[in-house]
């Protein structure tokens, strides 16, 4: 850690703004937490008497859940609120909604919305910090940062690796959030997916683009999977599922291309049998279900530090 | 009522139509331009134009006024008082309004307010009913009520077969056919696609949507003999096809707009709505390829695309934010910039802005011949200002340009010899 560190981001919109310094103080941060997840009373006073709202406009499960056990267990007071939508239609925009929740002074106003840029509209309207929870296809920095530490976990670094990732980029906010993170600490990122879901661009990035799946997973230390969105297929994007599985799914022979100690991850939930096989999901390379754990830790490092414990 | 007569001293007269540059004097009298053996009245009111051009009013060919139907946004009158600010005479007002400017009532409508205009207001009507691309408009009839254009702006003419019956229909009743060239099903994002789309996660929208229909629109012109307009041109491709079309001697005629030449699409950077427009900003290849068209006589007007939204619209996820910019009061100042980089020089940049605009309309202006009708605007090209939300005179502010130093302004818009812009001191 640079000498003479601080952590000053006032919300978590997006990975692109985190510096090297700033996802590594996160990530130790995160790891010191992982502890209390593992007591039989998981529970610390940190963040007694601040109040988190999960505002999510977007169904969303996992990640709501792993916010909200996060904040519980630094003693946050949560609520959630589930809007749709359609909300705007009803009359009432997304910054009359923040300016609303914001005159009941919160302290974190945690958003996952399908627009693009919603978390950032949104901090420019409330006191509270802002934690972007995944905003339509952009970025969803807590999932990027879980799986950088899951990453490091495993590595012992996060640089001087080489990162698969494959299948959906174009969709992606947890791609996007995964490829600046990667690159930022130093790692190599090479993509494979149909053309039709590469988006424009990643090589300006630095994103090395794969025309076959052996390129990208050859000696690979990470084979991270995308899910296939089957809401977005009114797009003429992929001719079948079962074209896309035979052409692009990782299956155990995919696996083996990359290094014997590869880590298989997926940011869930998997379509199994279509991007990731049974096997290769359930087998000892696996490591989806510590990302998940991983979550809440990284969740609850995200929560402490935006109010300002840094 | 007679306006007083005016004696414009000491500018320099820039005016293409005549072949004149030079210092001199321009008298005003009953609203026209009188030849400089006339007699000056002893009532004349004195402009002094010291190191200012005196032009041919500037005239705007593209802007959406938004009267009827969203007169939050603007009106005829705002509309008109912001186009004096900005240096502008005349404008030709899109048919995209609440309801659709596709018969001679609303066309009646339009020109009715504009009487009491602070610009003249040219009507466009719409190509198709509704601008729905299915039936013609009533183009005879609608030239007849005073339409000086057609066009679906803000909607391409999806239907090939139509838009050649137009520009067929359109050649009979001396109409010019304006088109909004976008391939709409390649069209469905919302911003430019390239890596800034990528980095913001928003949907892009190729150049190939816009080169794909003005290919379209000059192959229908080049095989049916007849002219076509295309607007607000984005792209470098597309700069290039209407370049080899014209050398061709295709009758196309085409117009960018000044954010085109002065922005990129990393304007958008931000989530900023106020960059959010229909074509989208583009690149720096597109921009330099759009100057470029501008100083070889590719390009033969620059218009805004005025299209004024309020805070209502703007102040929204940039997904659900509306398309558009005013434009009428920095069009010159972005311009003017263009003479400064060396791209055009001062005769050139007053036939964009002035005297072709009028002769693809074939609407009177574009020049200060002795007995035209004084329209005219009095240019300070130095004059440095920063452009603030309070100085705004349209009725909305969504400008991508508020806060931004600019340089030169109209310091007098005339119109008709009456003074419809007077800068204070």
């Amino acid at each position: 850690m640079t000498t003479g560190y601080f952590f000053s981001h006032r919300h978590i919109l997006d990975i692109e703004h985190l510096s090297a310094d700033d996802i590594d103080y996160i990530l130790t941060t995160a790891e010191s937490f992982k502890e209390i997840s593992a007591r039989p009373i998981k529970k610390v006073p940190t963040l007694r008497g601040n109040t988190i709202i999960n505002l999510f406009f977007e169904p969303s499960t996992r990640t709501r859940l792993s916010f909200e056990i996060a904040a519980k267990r630094m003693s946050a007071d949560t609520f959630n609120i589930s809007a749709s939508t359609s909300s705007a239609t009803k009359g009432e925009t997304l910054i009359d909604t923040a300016r609303n929740i914001s005159a009941m002074n919160p302290d974190i106003i945690i958003l996952r919305h399908s627009f693009s840029g919603a978390p950032h509209m949104l901090s420019q309207y409330v006191n509270a910090a802002v934690i972007n929870a995944g905003d339509g296809t952009h970025e969803h920095p807590s999932q990027g940062l879980l799986d950088m530490l899951t990453v490091r976990e495993h590595k012992k670094r996060l640089n001087n690796l080489k990162i698969a990732i494959i299948g959906d980029i174009l969709h992606s906010r947890v791609a996007h959030s995964d490829i600046l993170g990667f690159l930022r600490m130093g790692s190599e990122v090479f993509v494979y997916g149909p053309g039709t879901l590469i988006p424009p661009g990643l090589k300006e990035l630095g994103v090395t683009v794969c025309s076959t799946m052996k390129e990208a997973v050859q000696d690979a230390d990470v084979v991270m999977t995308l899910r296939i969105q089957k809401e977005r297929q009114n797009d003429p994007l992929l001719p079948s599922f079962r074209e896309y599985a035979s052409k692009y799914g990782v299956t155990a022979q995919v696996a083996s291309w990359a290094r014997p100690d590869a880590l298989i991850m997926h940011p869930g939930p998997i379509n199994r049998g279509i991007e990731l096989m049974p096997d290769v999901a359930d087998g000892t390379q696996s490591v989806i279900l510590d990302q998940v754990t991983n979550g809440v830790a990284v969740r609850m490092a995200l929560l402490y530090l935006v109010t300002g414990n840094s | 009522m007679m306006p007083v007569p005016l004696l414009i001293k000491n500018g320099r007269i820039i005016d293409p139509a005549n072949n004149v540059d030079g210092v001199r004097d321009l008298l005003i009298v009953d609203g026209c331009i009188t030849d400089s053996a006339t007699a000056i009245p002893s009532d004349v009111e004195k402009i002094d134009a010291s190191g200012c051009w005196v032009v041919p009013g500037l005239i705007d060919m593209h802007v959406h006024l938004r009267e009827p139907g969203e007169e939050y946004k603007e009106d005829i009158l705002s509309g008109t008082r912001a186009s004096a600010a900005g240096g502008f005479t005349a404008v030709a007002c899109m048919p995209n309004t609440k309801p659709v400017n596709d018969s001679r009532a609303v066309t009646a409508l339009i020109l009715s307010q504009a009487t009491k205009a602070d610009a003249r207001v040219y009507p466009i009507a719409a190509i198709s009913k509704n601008s729905q691309g299915s039936a013609l408009t009533e183009f005879g009839e609608l030239k007849a009520t005073g339409v000086v254009a057609v066009s679906d702006d803000g909607l391409p003419v999806r239907d090939s077969q139509l838009m050649r019956r137009a520009l067929e229909y359109a050649a009979d009743h001396g109409l010019l056919v304006i088109s909004h060239s976008e391939e709409p099903s390649l069209s469905k994002g919302v911003m430019n696609e390239g890596i800034i789309s990528t980095r913001l996660g928003l949907k892009g929208i190729p150049t190939a949507a816009e080169s794909i229909m003005v290919y379209r629109e000059i192959a229908l012109a080049e095989c049916l003999g007849k002219r076509v307009h295309i607007a607000h041109v984005s792209t470098a491709m597309s700069t290039e096809l209407i370049r080899s079309a014209k050398a061709r001697g295709v009758r196309v005629t085409a117009e960018t707009a000044p954010h085109y030449f002065t922005l990129t699409e990393e304007a958008v950077m931000g989530y900023n709505t106020n960059a959010k427009m229909n074509p989208p900003l583009r690149t720096e290849q597109d921009r330099q390829a759009i100057r470029q068209g501008l100083a070889d006589g590719t390009f033969d007007a620059i218009a805004t695309d005025h299209a004024p939204h309020s805070i209502l619209e703007k102040e929204v996820e940039f997904d659900r934010a509306m398309n558009g910019i005013i434009g009428l009061e920095t069009s010159l100042p972005l311009s003017l910039a263009l003479v400064r980089e060396g791209v055009l020089d001062e005769n050139k940049l007053i036939k964009l802005l002035s005297m072709n605009p009028a002769r693809i309309l074939g609407v009177e202006g574009g020049t200060l011949s002795a007995g035209a009708r004084a329209d005219i605007t009095v240019i300070n090209p130095d004059l440095q200002f920063t452009y603030t939300e309070e100085q705004v005179v349209s009725k909305s502010r969504n400008s991508p340009f508020l806060g931004e130093k600019l340089q030169g302004r109209a310091v007098y818009t005339i119109m008709g010899g009456r003074i419809t812009h007077r800068l204070a001191a």
